[in-house]
């Protein structure tokens, strides 16, 4: 079928035409293969812009649109738009880049610029006569979420859906919800009391008709893929009928066994069978399993005969539960550093040693007059135990300490008036709204701040109080004096959970353990995981209202998914052509997300998983494996267009451009008009992983001088594990291009983020530098690259 | 007490020449003081092992004449307890390095009479020898 291509050469108000002889670059497409309307207008974004390729569909019966003119990130979305008013599919119409990467870049050579555009103008056309129509896929979604942990991240994510009309199975690991803030005396920076002002949010969860509450429950089990995640949760058993009990505490009171009250960090004791906590809800007695004496009336059976409204039942059993999920937010919170860990500060071994969260403990036991234990006159607190420290592991700053310390100094202060309280510090970050005037509002109540961090502490065996020496590193004097009671600010780490349920959904984690975000900046509560958010003190050390805002937006980015009922995905995919395909499974593994199995005989890539990097397709042996809009024969028409008519001396080099990061660094080169040389062509793909070592071959075979493959930084990229990807498919070229005679340096790969504008025109510079160095490749050393290759695949 | 806020050369190329001969990002320092109450020696120095590392940064040659850097055992505690990670006694030892290479002989041996030398704690020769001389 011969295709009827229409091609319109922008002049952008003198941006191109004043470099670039736009004439010229319309006569050269004329001349195309299956062109049949080319046109040269001023501005092919404008109303008359558009008007003419709408017209000319109609009118002509054009089935492909070339629009050279600006980058695709600028306006790509402009003229799908305008071709899909005229009926065709939006993969119809492609933009040759010559304002960002040809009339700015080389403003300096009309000549150059003029050939560049004319190249890519031609690299475009041959690209789009194979195109084939693109349908995005639409999924069908549901309304149910999966919330995995009850704190106030967990909490206020499932009121946020719930009161929106979705159905949330909230989940928590403990007796009880709340999560740590549950444990907390006041809040900083305003010192209401936390309970005061969790305890209503959470008898909402509790009673919204919207959230299902499973305490005390554990995920087993996670399946599936966004729309359709299969849950099996283990709820265990509390022995007692949360229905029935009354919470009159007679149980309690014959119980015999005593244990170390978690709710209070051990400080203070708990029966086996207890209530978790005062405020806690569910407002029920839980019996603790592990530390009763054998749950069965002859071995003690003292609350089963206490309890009147015969609410323990010895015979419980954990209850299986499996539920559907069309989206999961995780917010399974944080772990607090184990001082332990630095032995140096005693803790655990030094009675008078403590950490944050038992003082937090202690204060609010006070205030209830019933008091864990002595706080004593002169108190020390020291800052970033556990944060900002390489030996153990945790250079990250945890964020909380500095004003958590502030805070509980300013209590003990309320409480012991004529207290001498120092918080030794390293650097006071009081970031947030109202935290400066918070840490004023201590120095003026007489908390003493020092710059320093003691290097260890003893104790003194006959007082216990705890010697500390300790450098002030602002007036470079060492103090020493002895402490009734030294404070461990310690820092936050990922839970167990947290590490757990990364695991089970292969959420990615940062440098910090903790789970990692889509993009750092625009997707901060999304995962690389389609349909599972995140929320709270997973993804990092955060205090009470950055929480509260992140489980927010992570309820409504779930919401913007499922409140269409269906959902329209990126069609940029993967797919097997299912005639290719001899079903070797080699791109199982190949692929980071797990988006492929072997289904039969033939592999198969689930579109709502794949993230559409195309890293499977250098795994396949038959390149059954293709991508949707970058398909193999596309990027071989682009590199086909760029080098066809290379004459002897001519230097090529094709720059493989990752659409993240290095198209959007090259526009933005051509944008600030840095100058690059002009023997560098630029291909657009989603990620650099997809071109395989046999399109690179096949590219030096055809006559491509030198390649560059850039792809995002690790830390930025949507993708995850192309890098490995790439590097793997450079290693093989560079030992096929040796083997064959050709220098290896010929091909180079670099990743990059989108603001490293000189070290993109260093790299691509010098590159082509090394290209023209070397000359062009004697046409008999690259006749047989790829039966090279297939002797080094084996 | 008031300074330029420019870094000379000098004091520059003597940052960069300790961070070559110890090795260490001496720049990564965020002055904590955990090095000097770490430090057994610290009540017998002149100044803590903290700001040595500061003088160091900033370039302030001065601190080859402090006794601190020849009281440092070699310890390692500082280092083990870095919350950097910075080898400060390889850069205590980069400093002590920079005078000994200057083969200065602190002690003449055949200037000394020769029956002093036969009075003289053979130990205190020896390591008189050892540390002033290179």
């Amino acid at each position: 079928m011969s295709e009827k291509i229409g091609v319109y050469v922008c002049h952008c108000g003198g941006n191109i035409s004043d470099t670039v002889d736009v004439d010229e670059v319309a006569k050269y497409a004329e001349n195309q293969d299956d062109v049949v309307v080319v046109r040269s207008i001023s501005h092919m974004c404008s109303e008359e812009g558009q008007k003419a390729i709408i017209d000319d569909i109609n009118e002509e019966g054009l089935d492909k649109i070339i629009v050279a003119a600006c980058s695709p990130q600028f306006h790509g979305p402009t003229f799908r738009k305008v071709v899909e008013k005229a009926g065709l599919n939006p993969a119809m119409v492609e933009m040759a880049n010559i304002r960002e990467q040809s009339a700015w870049p080389h403003f300096n050579d009309k000549k150059a610029a003029t050939e560049k555009a004319k190249l890519l103008t031609r690299a475009a056309i041959d690209d789009i006569r194979d195109m084939e129509p693109v349908v995005p896929e639409k999924m069908k979604i549901g309304k149910n979420v999966l919330v995995v942990g009850a704190g106030i991240a967990g909490i206020q994510a499932s009121l946020d859906l719930a009161d929106s009309g979705f159905n949330v199975y909230l989940v928590e690991k403990k007796p009880m919800i709340g999560g740590h803030m549950a444990q907390l005396s006041r809040t900083f920076p305003t010192n209401d009391c936390a309970s005061c002002i969790l305890s209503p949010k959470m008898a909402d969860a509790a009673n919204h008709p919207g959230i299902h509450l499973y305490t005390y429950s554990e995920i087993e089990t996670i399946e599936g893929t966004i729309g359709n995640f299969r849950v099996k949760i283990r709820q265990k058993p509390t022995y007692v009928d949360a229905s029935r009990c009354t919470a009159c505490n007679s149980c309690t009171e014959v119980c015999p066994t005593l244990v170390p009250d978690e709710n209070n960090e051990g400080l203070a004791l708990r029966k086996a069978i207890y209530l978790p906590s005062r405020i806690a809800i569910p407002h029920s007695y839980v019996l603790d399993e592990d530390a009763c004496l054998g749950l069965q009336p002859i071995a003690c059976g003292k609350c089963v005969e206490a309890c009147e409204a015969n609410a323990i039942d010895y015979e419980q059993k954990p209850k299986h539960i499996s539920i559907k999920a069309d989206t999961i937010i995780v917010a399974t919170g944080f772990d607090i550093f184990d001082a332990k860990r630095k032995p140096q500060y005693g803790y655990g071994r030094y009675e008078n040693v403590i950490n944050a969260l038992e003082l937090e403990r202690m204060i609010v036991e006070a205030a209830e007059g019933s008091p864990l234990r002595p706080v004593g006159k002169k108190v020390a607190f020291i800052q970033c135990v556990g944060s900002r420290d390489v030996t153990v592991g945790n250079p990250y700053c945890s964020r909380i300490c500095c004003m958590y310390a502030t805070k509980l100094s300013m209590l003990l202060k309320g409480m012991v008036p004529d207290a001498d309280i120092t918080i030794f510090y390293t650097d006071l970050r009081s970031f947030g709204k109202g935290y400066e005037e918070y840490y004023k509002r201590a120095q003026e109540m007489g908390i003493r701040f020092i710059r320093g961090r003691p290097g260890e502490l003893y104790e003194n065996q006959r007082t216990k109080k705890i010697k500390m020496k300790v450098e002030d590193t602002l007036t470079r004097e060492i103090l020493q004096d002895e402490y009734d009671l030294v404070v461990l600010s310690v820092g936050l780490e990922p839970s167990k959970g947290t590490k757990e349920i990364a695991q089970m959904l292969k959420i990615p984690q940062s440098a910090d353990r903790f789970l990692q975000e889509a993009h750092p900046k625009f997707k901060p509560v999304d995962t690389a995981i389609d349909g599972v958010f995140i929320a709270g003190t997973a993804q990092g050390p955060k205090d009470i209202p950055d929480t509260v805002a992140q489980a927010g937006a992570a309820a409504a980015r779930a919401i913007r998914l499922m409140n269409k009922g269906e959902f329209e995905m990126d069609p940029v995919k993967a797919f097997v052509r299912e005639e290719l395909c001899t079903g070797c499974g080699d791109c199982v593994a190949a692929c980071p997300v797990s988006a492929i199995t072997m289904s039969g005989p033939l592999a198969t890539i689930n579109p709502a998983v794949c993230k559409g990097c195309g890293s499977c397709i250098s795994s396949c042996p038959t390149e059954a494996i293709d991508l949707k809009l970058f398909s193999n024969t596309g990027v071989r028409d682009k590199i086909d267009g760029i080098l066809k008519e290379k004459k002897p001396g001519d230097n090529r080099v094709i720059l493989f451009a990752d659409d993240m990061c290095t198209y959007r660094l090259a526009d933005g080169v051509g944008t600030a008009k840095m100058e690059y040389t002009s023997d560098a062509y630029i291909v657009r793909v989603p990620s650099s992983s997809r071109v395989t070592p046999k399109i690179m071959l096949e590219a030096f075979e055809k006559g491509a001088d030198a390649l560059f493959l850039g792809e995002c930084e690790k830390a930025v990229s949507p993708y995850p594990g192309t890098k490995e990807a790439i590097e793997k498919n450079v290693s093989v070229v560079k030992k096929v291009l040796e083997k064959a005679g050709i220098e290896p340096g010929r091909v180079e790969f670099s990743p990059f983020v989108t603001v490293m504008f000189k070290g993109f025109v260093g790299k691509v510079n010098k590159l082509a530098e090394t290209a023209r160095e070397h000359g062009n490749i004697p046409e008999e050393k690259r006749r047989n690259l790829l039966k090279i290759l297939e002797e080094v695949r084996q | 007490m008031t300074h330029l806020m420019k870094v000379k050369k000098k004091n520059r190329d003597f940052l960069l020449k300790t961070e070559e001969m110890s090795g260490e990002h001496i720049t990564m320092c965020e002055q904590c003081g955990i090095c000097t109450t770490s430090c057994p020696m610290v009540d017998n120095m002149d100044i803590s092992p903290a700001n040595i590392i500061r003088l160091v940064q900033i370039g302030d040659e001065s601190v080859l004449e402090s006794t601190a850097i020849w009281l440092c055992a070699s310890c390692y505690t500082c280092t083990v307890r870095c919350p950097r990670g910075i080898d400060l006694a390889a850069i205590t030892e980069a400093l002590r390095q920079q005078t000994l290479r200057k083969s200065i002989d602190y002690i003449d041996i055949d200037s000394i009479d020769r029956k002093e030398l036969e009075e003289l704690p053979a130990i205190a020769l020896v390591s008189a020898l050892r540390k002033y001389t290179s």
